[in-house]
């Protein structure tokens, strides 16, 4: 007999479903079946059962091999590395949970230490560009109950956030959007002909990198001003037309990736795409909505924003918080030689930095958190293996829409495997002890193992 | 048919390196998802190789060999795509111009013939290119 395990949390996207079934075996050790979730969403259950997975702390050799060391020895050369570095950097937290996330936050403030999450190169544009110009936003559950225009600018959910149009953006019935997909009007912003474009009932294909030119020429139209006969390869025709949809419609939403936040005009793009939004409440009911990428990104933001007051990027090795994109970076300060230690969870920069970072980050002292073996993991003096956030051990998380859901433990962890908390909580004392003091008013190792 | 063509880079997600990604980046089937280049059909007429060969992408930041493969999400002449991953992130243009984020999308690459020259998995690539 199998047991089922109901509401059960995907970690691995911002679109966070929230109705996964996961059939475990009756000693609750063995995934059987995951229902509900996409291919992405299974495979990441399915695989935390492979035979071959990782258990031990290991140690890079001098010839670059690895040999297994234990826990113990694990945590006391993170918290050495950390406590003699002048300014380690203490970078991802993206994929696990906001209670160690804030742990992390301990460590990094004891040691002096800068804390960067993915945002850095996912979603920090747009973080920089809400500060600039604010931002007109709503529930992924008002979209699908109100929004009758959908977005999907630079972005394309097919692919990235697979559940994401069944769920919540254009194929539901809602409240007031009884008649799903049939009530709803797509528009899809890209340079390619995506999976996604191709659902769309506009579907505009731009010149790559000419996003900040077509989101002007929006405004224009929307003010009935003249447009040149072409814009980023968009002819004002279609210009005229998307925007007369976007006029009229009764709840509409731009959904934003990767495609305008990584290209050239960056956080600009955003701006200008926040006051298409802003121009469109003129007219009606307009929302703007980052596709977070990460699972629990958008929660790192929020743990960094009610503990120092910025999203990312936050650098405590003054002693206090500083925030400035640019050069509190991880991308800037490993270029510029800035930092002198690198502390890795919850992300893999061996394979989503340029590689010109990736060499920096080989050249010092590194230890990579992570359940998988990742190409951080293969180039770091030392990889942590943890139990998998959200499988094996519950915790907080935000969706892209910044509400707050509670992930499930489904399964054991192996024997003997440690989740991140608790090996943040060890590595959190020892480097109180080797800086000569205890975090005022910060749970003890025991309450969060117990939690 | 060319030495080499220009084209301009871009790179994202794919559900293939989704999946592949949380099926583990040592195997076999991460390389297959991330380690190619998507193509259009009028540019692979311009290069002159069938799909499916190997071909070496270099830009200012780097060099690479990955899979040519058609469009599938084209067409987009002028274009070329890999999917996010090391293999893109050896050749993609690093600089943040001063606000954090490296210029992911927007690299100018050659490409050319590299048939013989094999396709490295992730973690050799990087270990490989750390080195240098
Ligand atoms: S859409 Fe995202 S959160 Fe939902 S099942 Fe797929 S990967 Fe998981």
């Amino acid at each position: 007999m199998a047991k089922t395990v109901t509401d059960v949390i995907c970690p691995f996207c911002g679109t966070l479903c929230d109705d996964l079934e996961v059939q475990v075996s009756d000693d609750g050790t063995k995934i059987l079946e995951v229902y509900n979730a996409c291919a992405i969403g299974a495979e990441k259950f399915l695989h935390s059962q492979a035979k071959d997975r990782i258990t031990r702390p290991r140690m890079q050799q001098e010839d670059g091999s690895y040999k297994e060391v234990s826990y113990d020895d694990a945590i006391e050369y993170t918290a050495q590395m950390l406590a003699n570095a002048k300014k380690p950097l203490m970078y991802g937290w993206s994929s696990t949970s906001c209670e160690a996330q804030s742990v992390g936050h301990e460590i990094a403030e004891t040691v002096g230490g800068v804390v960067d999450n993915t945002a850095t190169v996912c979603h920090g544009s747009s973080l920089i560009a809400i500060q600039d110009v604010g931002i007109p936003s709503c529930t992924l559950g008002e979209i699908k109950n109100r929004a009758d225009v959908v977005v999907f600018w630079g972005c394309n959910p097919s692919h990235a956030h697979p559940r994401h149009l069944s769920r919540y953006s254009i194929f539901p019935r809602g409240f007031f959007t009884g008649k799903g997909h049939k009530g709803r009007k797509m528009i899809v912003v890209d340079p390619r002909n995506t999976d996604t474009m191709k659902m769309a009932d506009i579907g505009l294909q731009l010149e790559q990198g000419r996003d900040y030119e077509l989101l002007s020429a929006l405004r224009v139209a929307f003010r009935g001003e003249d447009l040149p006969d072409v814009v980023a390869g968009i002819s004002k025709e279609r210009i005229f037309e998307a925007a007369e949809v976007l006029k009229n419609a009764r709840f509409g939403v731009i959904f934003f990736g990767m495609g305008v936040t990584q290209t050239l005009g960056k956080n600009h793009n955003i701006d200008e795409a926040i006051m298409v939004t802003k121009d469109l409440n003129e007219f009606t009911k307009f929302s703007i909505i980052a596709m977070r990428g990460h699972y629990n990104v958008t929660g790192s933001g929020a743990v960094l924003g009610w503990q120092f007051g910025f999203p990312f990027a936050t650098d405590l090795s003054r002693g206090f918080a500083r925030y400035n994109p640019g050069e509190t970076t991880s991308n800037d300060l490993l270029r510029r030689d800035e930092v002198d230690a690198v502390f890795v969870l919850g992300s893999d920069p061996g394979a989503h930095f340029p590689i010109s970072s990736v060499r920096k980050i080989a050249r010092l002292p590194s230890v990579a958190v992570d359940p998988h073996i990742t190409p951080t993991t293969e180039i770091s003096k030392l990889h942590v293996p943890v139990a998998f956030v959200g499988v094996e051990v519950g915790g907080c998380c935000y969706r892209m829409d910044n509400g707050p859901s509670e992930s499930r433990k489904v399964v054991e962890p192996p024997e003997g495997m440690m989740t991140d908390a608790e090996f943040l909580s060890r590595v959190r004392d020892r480097v109180g002890e080797l800086k000569g003091k205890a975090p005022v008013g910060s749970p003890s190792t025991a309450q969060v193992q117990g939690a | 048919m060319a030495d080499s063509i220009s084209l301009n880079l871009i790179s994202g997600r794919t559900i293939q390196q989704g999946v592949a990604m949380e099926g583990g980046k040592e195997k076999p089937a991460y390389t297959d998802a991330c380690g190619i280049i998507e193509i259009d059909p009028a540019d692979f007429k311009r290069l002159g190789v069938y799909r499916n060969t190997n071909v070496r992408v270099t830009s200012d930041h780097g060099t690479v060999v990955v899979k040519a493969i058609e469009a599938t999400q084209g067409p987009h002449p002028g274009l070329a795509y890999i999917p996010m991953g090391p293999w893109a992130n050896a050749v993609v243009n690093p600089n943040t111009y001063g606000m954090g984020m490296p210029t992911f999308k927007g690299t100018p690459i050659q490409v050319s013939i590299a048939t013989n020259e094999p396709v490295l998995s992730s973690v050799k690539l990087v270990q490989k290119l750390v080195k240098e």
